[in-house]
Formats: C-alpha cells, sequence, structure tokens
C-alpha cells in the first residue's frame, strides 16, 4: 500500500486487478447486495423486452470493481474524491481490466494532492468504463529528501 | 431544455449501515480486504467497525421499498434507464452501525434527439448520525427513448 506522497510519481502505474468473468450468478448477488433490484441485470426476458440481448452487468458493479483498484493501493481514508463514465456494458463472460495512471502530483499545504486516470477495460481491451480519482497522501520530509 | 424536475424535491431518506449488508457487498464484489467484512480485522486495523466502501452509498441510498418510484413519478420507465456517469467526493468514512441520512435533488433534465435521449443529474449529500457529511454523489442517467431501442 502507498503510504506517502514520497512513493508516487507522475507515470506510475497503479497494479492492474482483473476480476473474473461477469456470471449470472455475479449479478444475481450484486442485485441483493447492493439494492439495485432493476430486472434488466437479472432477468433474460426483462432485458430482451428493453432491447438489451441479455442482462448485463450492474454499472456501480463495475464501479466498485474501479473502487477496489484504489483501495488495493491505498488506504481509502486518502481518497478525496472518483468518478466514472460508463462507456459499454460489461456483458456476461467479460473480465473487467481495471487501470490507473498518475497523472498529476500536486505539493499543498498539509499533503500532496494525486491525481489518477482510471481506465477499464474487457479482456479483449475494449473500453468499458473511465474515469479518474483524487487521493491526498501525506508528506514525509526524509521521503522528499531521498526523492522516490 | 430546463424542465420542471428540476429542484423536484426528494422526500430525505434514513438508512442504518448494517454489518451483515457490508458482508454481503463484499461477498458480491470479491473483497478481500478484511476491514470490508470482518469487524475484528477492522478494529485490528484502527476503524470502529466495519468500514463502508467508495461506492457503498448509493447501495444505501437504494434501500427504500420501491427506490425507483421517485423516477416513475417522473414518467420515466426504469427499463429504459441506463447509468451513465458516477461521481463521489469524500469527506469522511461511513462504518456499519452508522445512521446516513440522504437528502437528494434532481440538479438537472436535458433533452435531446427531440427527447429521443434524455439526461437526468442527481446530487445526493450522505450526513451522518453526527451532523458530518460523509459524501456526496452525482449519478447521471440516460433514459432512451422507446423508439432508440433495438
Amino acid at each position: 500500500m502507498i503510504e506517502h506522497a514520497g512513493q508516487v510519481a507522475v507515470g506510475d502505474c497503479l497494479p492492474t486487478l482483473i476480476k473474473p468473468p461477469i456470471t449470472r450468478t455475479t449479478l444475481a448477488y450484486f442485485c441483493g447486495a447492493s439494492n439495485d433490484h432493476n430486472p434488466l441485470h437479472i432477468d433474460p426476458d426483462a432485458a430482451r423486452a428493453a432491447g438489451m440481448e441479455d442482462v448485463f452487468a450492474h454499472g456501480m458493479l463495475n464501479m466498485a470493481y474501479m473502487g477496489q483498484l484504489l483501495t488495493g493501493w491505498v488506504a481509502q481514508a486518502c481518497l478525496r474524491s472518483f468518478e466514472v463514465k460508463f462507456g459499454a456494458i460489461v456483458r456476461l463472460g467479460e473480465q473487467l481490466v481495471c487501470n490507473g495512471e498518475i497523472i498529476d502530483k500536486q505539493l499543498r499545504e498539509g499533503g500532496c494532492r494525486v491525481v489518477i486516470r482510471l481506465l477499464a477495460t474487457n479482456q479483449a481491451g475494449e473500453e468499458k468504463l473511465s474515469g479518474e480519482a483524487v487521493v491526498e497522501l501525506p508528506v514525509l520530509e526524509t521521503a522528499q529528501t531521498t526523492g522516490a | 431544455m430546463t424542465s420542471k424536475f428540476v429542484d423536484t424535491p426528494i422526500p430525505p431518506l434514513v438508512a442504518e449501515v448494517e454489518k451483515w449488508q457490508l458482508r454481503f457487498f463484499a461477498k458480491a464484489v470479491g473483497e478481500t480486504n478484511p476491514i470490508y467484512f470482518d469487524e475484528v480485522a477492522a478494529r485490528a486495523a484502527g476503524h470502529p467497525s466495519i468500514l463502508a466502501p467508495p461506492t457503498y452509498a448509493v447501495t444505501l441510498s437504494l434501500c427504500e421499498t420501491d427506490p425507483y418510484a421517485r423516477y416513475r413519478s417522473l414518467g420515466i420507465d426504469w427499463c429504459r434507464m441506463l447509468h451513465a456517469q458516477q461521481g463521489f467526493e469524500y469527506f469522511g468514512p461511513i462504518y456499519a452501525g452508522d445512521r446516513i441520512r440522504f437528502e437528494s435533488r434532481i440538479v438537472d433534465f436535458i433533452q435531446r434527439r427531440q427527447g429521443r435521449l434524455k439526461f437526468l443529474i442527481e446530487e445526493t449529500e450522505a450526513w451522518n448520525q453526527d451532523g458530518a457529511l460523509t459524501t456526496r454523489f452525482r449519478k447521471t442517467i440516460v433514459i432512451r427513448g422507446p423508439e432508440t431501442a433495438q
């Protein structure tokens, strides 16, 4: 886990997070666990009636996966903002591959503000989710002088 | 085109953060960090109880019997809604045992392509039992008109 600003630099990438393929079971669990009971995600009949081929992942499931990319890298208390655009639906059998890259780092009073560009694709590299997160990291004097 | 929906008051919702639901959420997303599902581990890591993950406030805000009623009352068919964008600002943690009060409002409603595509933007603040703002989140929903369905 990243603990202070000296451990990160612009251009650094977060360790890639690869989630298992989406199954109907995944969606059934997330329906119950997330309170999002929209039938488009669990009932193929409802999905087809709405013009979709089949059920597909909840946007907030994909965002929860992206959140795990962040909280696996830095303590959640450092997170200041987190936003995503749901660019394309994630279908059954698709796997979300979550990536983040540091695109800005600014020293401020009381800490260091780090901006992370987020991108999630399926296993074939097709873009599904894009976004941005801001974290604030403490600055250690020693870390600054050793220049990480 | 602005709309009568903007600033339509949405009744506030108060919801308790339940341990079982945080555990269920962790299981559903394949969470491996025990601070998100195991109270002993959370306490050992310095937290007062199980920590709610970054997107959990949305889940809690949907714990009403019929969370889609507000959209139906605006004439929106929930089967035509797609989540387009979601953003959070964070001010403080949410833990199991907290009582969260959600205050929501519709901040924009935009129609495009002669009403065949509509965008609804809703902003929600989540306040805890101590009167502290924990997070503010913004949801953008796109509503496809019937003629755009495949």
